[in-house]
């Protein structure tokens, strides 16, 4: 998550707090002076580690290419056609839509909840907090292998709950119709810990004399939470609500221990689809194509989010 | 400049430090084997080579199969690439002759080369060049544990052709035993079925004219009919529960504790499953039972016919002499014979076979032996690209999700874009 924030920061999404002195506005000269020192190694950066494998990436595209030694079979466009003709990739495309849904509708108002819930210095609630967090903290492969366990359909902890209610327990991540739902609810489970600890903050920094003030006015507490509170979140929220869309567009490492995308694709999402098929198959050109094809809707989504939602910030 | 001076006596001080290391010549070897026993064995090979060359040492490196696959590209195009790879030759051997990642190891081998199973050194030929050695062969078939079989009043050497075995799923299920276990997740040994079938409809012929692209390729009769005939076998539910959960090792720890009656597995498992099950004991030679792929109604392949694996190592580009040299003492009469011996090869070291003591051991080398067209495993023989698509399809179809016309179709619009 450290990496997306910092990517969000580069495009600009997340400020860093300004100092007093960048609020009356610098001079020229300053500007100027900022420009010729900070932006060279920037510039460096973005295009050594940004531009570069981006345009290879596009330019391996136009390939028929193993992976191995220098691409020489140029087919243009067709590896996008290839790519688009897949039902798998749609399969994905619709899987990462779920997840995007799952987040916005179930984890982060889960999260919000928990915050509003949370976010007084009692003692219980720093215990619960840290609580709510741990998941986030694991790793996601180590996620992903502790539930591929708890989901065995054999010794799992979800087929002893099963059996005690004298059912046969399923085995939810080797069946088409239920592998999905798996994953979102470990992708819920492991990232509402995140939001809430975002929202948190954002309550804890909350101007208390406007609560004060609507409590004084004879507001209820849900009048002070709905008319007051929430709308003072909301620069947190959308902060909250882009993270989660462009997590759940990369969603990678959940999967692939918990499934690999299976069984029969219906659960990859672009990314673990890319792996199966760029990677596992050695066809790079193959996988180069469908890495640019996400990139563009994640960029799509990144600029476009930035323009209507976050505007004023 | 200060900084970038330092750096280049960084540079120069590790290039210093680096040649005083390579003194000794360590050889890297990677291998995918799970079994620790046999693991063991090389270990002990690897100390004696090591005791008899002074300055040379043998290191091994493991990964797991799938991620092994996976990563392959990219290790070999490394620098620090292993000198000594696992491979199960075929279409990804030749993909990586034409990338020119491998040594050309003919000289090296010559003479010596006379004493391996000349099948299994062709394996590892191309265009009259040695790429590799051979280590081991294996069969395809199902083991089957004796205890199940007689407690469903099954009879394994009873069958003989694709209908014995529906019908021997169905008196299993009927008895409230698990017919098949599968690693389904990992999807190739589903396509073991559908290899299989299309082994024993169409034979050799069937397939190279597919891949000559003859008689609609792969998406004609032979092989919508493999398909199809999965399906009826697939119709009858007959593996585990959650069997597209299993991974291959998860599947072959079942089938040693003994929850299932059979399994399609390589003659290698036979003794996995021992190391593998969670006793660690698994099932032993009076509990295991082998028969052959059933063969199909009209089917044109012979009965003798054997799908199978031909495994061997090679070496990488650039790799030390030594390599080549520690190669040819594992597979050497003498390691051949321990291992054989030991149960864990069919070895391809002529005269090696002496050293097999075990009546299913003796009982693979023969049917081997017997064989005239060995095929080797359709999703190694072509290429990841079009092997991965036969291993999707034979779980889609496994997994009902696809009709068997169309999973052929599939394989063949991935062979026609590769190639």
């Amino acid at each position: 998550m450290q990496r997306r924030i910092a990517s969000a920061w580069a495009m600009g999404v997340v400020k860093p707090t300004s100092s007093p002195r960048a609020v009356r506005g610098p001079t020229w000269d300053g500007r100027f002076t900022v420009l010729i020192l900070f932006l060279p190694p920037a510039l460096l950066l973005f295009t050594l580690f940004v531009v570069l494998p981006i345009g290879e990436a596009a330019w391996y595209s136009a390939f028929n290419w193993n992976g191995f030694g220098k691409p020489t079979n140029w087919i243009g466009l067709d590896n996008y056609r290839f790519v688009l003709e897949t039902r798998a990739f749609w399969l994905a495309l619709r899987n990462n839509g779920l997840i995007i849904a799952v987040s916005l509708a179930v984890q982060l108002p889960l999260a919000l909840t928990l915050a509003l819930m949370l976010a007084e210095r009692f003692r219980e609630a720093v215990a619960l907090r840290m609580l709510f967090f741990m998941p986030y903290i694991l790793a996601e492969i180590a996620t992903g292998l502790i539930f591929s366990f708890v989901y065995d359909g054999d010794y799992g902890l979800v087929a002893s709950i099963w059996r005690t209610f004298g059912a046969e327990p399923p085995h939810l991540l080797a069946s088409t119709d239920t592998a999905m739902l798996a994953v979102l609810i470990v992708v819920v489970w492991k990232y509402f810990g995140f939001h809430m600890m975002l929202f948190i903050a954002a309550l804890q920094s909350l101007d208390k004399s406007l609560v004060e003030a609507a409590r004084i006015d004879g507001a209820t507490r849900t009048q002070t939470l709905r008319h007051v509170v929430v709308p003072l979140l909301y620069p947190t929220i959308r902060l909250s609500v882009f993270f989660a869309i462009i997590g759940s567009l990369q969603l990678f490492d959940l999967v692939m221990p918990l499934t690999r995308g299976g069984p029969a694709d219906s659960s990859n999402t672009m990314v673990s689809f890319l792996y199966n098929n760029g990677i596992s198959r050695m066809r790079v050109g193959y996988g180069s194509a469908i890495g640019v094809i996400l990139f563009a809707i994640c960029v799509t989504f990144a600029f476009t989010y930035k323009r209507w939602f976050m505007r004023d910030e | 400049m200060r900084l970038l001076g330092k750096l280049g006596l960084a540079a120069v001080a590790c290039l210093l430090w680096a040649n005083v290391a390579s003194a000794d010549i360590t050889v890297k070897w990677l291998h995918i084997e799970v079994n620790p026993a046999q693991v063991k064995i090389w270990d002990e090979v690897a100390r004696a080579y090591e005791a008899a060359h002074p300055g040379v040492k043998i290191e091994m490196q493991f990964l797991e199969n799938e991620a092994y696959k996976a990563k392959l590209p990219t290790i070999l195009q490394s620098k620090d690439r292993p000198n000594i790879i696992y491979s199960w030759a075929g279409g990804v051997l030749k993909t990586q002759i034409e990338a020119g990642v491998l040594d050309d190891i003919t000289d090296q081998v010559k003479g010596y080369s006379d004493s391996l199973t000349p099948a299994a050194l062709a394996a590892f030929t191309s265009n009259g060049k040695v790429y590799g050695l051979p280590t081991a062969l294996s069969q395809v078939g199902f083991l089957c544990n004796k205890e199940l079989m007689a407690k469903a009043k099954v009879d394994p050497a009873a069958i003989k052709t694709w209908d014995d075995l529906l019908a021997a799923v169905k008196t299993l299920k009927g008895a409230g035993v698990t017919p098949i276990v599968v690693g389904g997740a990992d999807k190739w040994p589903l396509h073991f079925y559908w290899t299989h079938l299309a082994v024993r409809i169409g034979g050799k012929a069937a397939f190279d004219a597919a891949l000559r692209g003859e008689n609609g390729g792969f998406a004609g009769e032979t092989f919508q009919k493999s398909g199809e005939l999965f399906k009826q076998l697939v119709d009858l539910q007959p593996f585990q529960n959650g069997f597209l959960g299993f991974k291959n090792p998860q599947a072959v720890g079942y089938f040693g504790d003994g929850k299932a009656a059979m399994t399609l597995a390589i003659s290698t498992v036979y003794h996995l499953q021992r190391a593998l099950a969670a006793d660690k004991v698994g099932l032993g030679d009076d509990k295991i039972c082998w028969f052959d792929f059933p063969v199909v109604a009209g089917g044109k392949g012979a009965p003798t016919d054997t799908l199978g694996g031909i495994t061997g190592w090679l070496v990488t580009k650039g790799s030390p002499k030594e390599a080549v040299d520690f190669l040819k003492y594992f597979v050497s009469k003498e390691v051949q014979t321990r291992l054989a011996a030991a149960n864990f090869i069919i070895p391809v070291v002529q005269g090696a076979d002496a050293g097999l003591n075990n009546s299913f051991m003796k009982l693979i080398a023969a049917n081997l032996a017997k064989s005239n067209y060995h095929q080797n495993f359709y999703d190694q023989s072509l290429g990841p690209s079009v092997g991965r698509v036969v291993n999707d399809v034979s779980a889609e179809i496994a997994g009902g999700s696809m009709a068997p016309q169309d999973a052929a179709k599939a394989i063949e619009a991935a062979w026609k874009q590769g190639n």
